[in-house]
């Protein structure tokens, strides 16, 4: 019940896009259409997963040798190339997820949700319900939860500036203006979820 | 207009980092719950723009064409982290609020992309220039947008009190406010500055 409730609490109370401000980027970028949205979030969610594993294990690598402070480096050097490695297994073993995700697999790299989610993890500052600790099988958790948190946030958003196309909008506020009053709206009724747990 | 001068103001106005490039939008939204926050955050991004600016265009003739992001991205990276441990021993107040904040800025599309597009092409002179420019815009910015945040969100500047009588409107400090005050913004500058 506490692991479900790990998922309550990332996907709708901390929505790590509307309420986090990580991943602001592809938010923005690839949420003019529902299909790029769903694939932007799928590859997200497989990226995030896998990089908060590596990530987490190497960390205790790097405490053990009392060399915390390499921490930043590692990290987005290990991202970088875990999303490239990623990509050349996937073009191997999956041909049709690979054309699925590929186009989206770069761009990751830069998203900061990644490496935000991977220090939160393994620095154990990442908000957990009360009564679970902070260790591997719950970073897991907290990260496949967050990935998808920000795959419904940017589906919906998606969704919301396909109708938006079709209205009309002062010239002045064309394109990221209107998206980013539409996200603030979007942000306040995700705050409606704020005492659930 | 010389040359220098032209690079410098650039990033301020004509390409400002946030409304006109719309980069780095996750620190502009998420640290400006206050004037002095923003500004903090400003300070440190331009500090490692200017830093990584200066070297990578020092360094652009020794690093092969081929590995360069990566390159670049552990030139960032060290700037990084002398940022956050300077932060951490002088600055702890401010580093607690900025958090997790600090070490994205290695993912800051800013400070890659001027690299990349500036850096990479012209003089360390000019680069260095560049990085004050963009990271002054960016500083800018991201107090203006502190500023008004602070000022709608609990009624005052940079601490100071303007607003009396317990006034206090959460939501403009909370994360809506943050997008709805930007998109304001934007729209102003797309009308007025932009053209």
């Amino acid at each position: 019940m506490l692991y479900f409730l790990i998922f309550i609490s990332a996907i709708f109370v901390n929505n790590i896009v509307l309420s986090q401000f990580l991943g602001i980027c592809p938010f923005l970028g690839v949420s003019k259409k529902i299909d790029t949205a769903l694939g932007m979030g799928a590859a997200v969610t497989f990226v995030l997963v896998l990089a908060t594993i590596v990530t987490y294990l190497l960390q205790m690598l790097l405490d053990s040798f009392g060399l915390g402070f390499l921490q930043t480096i590692l990290f987005i050097l290990v991202i970088a190339t875990l999303v490239q490695m990623i990509e050349i297994i996937l073009k191997k073993i999956s041909p049709s997820l690979y054309q699925a995700l590929g186009v989206f697999l770069p761009l990751i790299t830069t998203n900061c949700c990644i490496l935000g989610v991977a220090i939160l993890v393994a620095n154990g500052t990442n908000k957990l319900p009360e009564g679970l600790d902070h260790n591997l099988l719950t970073g897991t958790i907290f990260a496949l939860a967050t990935a998808l948190g920000f795959a419904i946030a940017l589906v919906l958003f998606a969704g919301l500036r396909e109708q938006l196309r079709r209205n009309d909008v002062p010239k002045a506020m064309e394109g990221t203006p209107i998206a980013l009053i539409t996200a603030g709206i979007l942000a306040m009724a995700f705050m409606g979820f704020s005492g659930v747990i | 207009m010389n040359n220098s001068s032209k690079t410098l103001l650039n990033g301020i106005f004509k390409e400002n980092p946030t409304f006109a490039l719309v980069l780095g939008m996750c620190p502009t939204l998420a640290t400006t719950t206050s004037a002095i926050n923003g500004m903090s955050m400003g300070l440190a991004t331009m500090f490692v723009l200017i830093c990584s600016n200066i070297v990578i265009s020092l360094l652009k003739n020794l690093i092969p064409d081929k590995v360069r992001i990566p390159a670049f991205i552990v030139v960032i990276a060290t700037f990084v982290t002398i940022v956050e441990m300077l932060m951490k021993a002088y600055t702890p107040a401010i580093y607690d609020v900025l958090g997790l904040f600090i070490p994205l800025i290695v993912v800051n599309c800013i400070v890659l992309g001027r690299a990349e597009a500036f850096a990479a092409k012209n003089s360390v002179g000019l680069s260095a220039l560049d990085g004050i420019g963009m990271g002054l815009g960016f500083t800018l910015s991201l107090t203006v947008i502190g500023i008004i945040r602070e000022l709608l969100g609990a009624g005052t500047c940079f601490g100071l009190n303007i607003i009396p009588d317990n006034y206090s409107m959460l939501l403009f400090v909370l994360a809506p406010g943050a997008f709805i005050v930007l998109g304001l913004l934007m729209g102003l500058f797309q009308k007025y500055v932009k053209k």
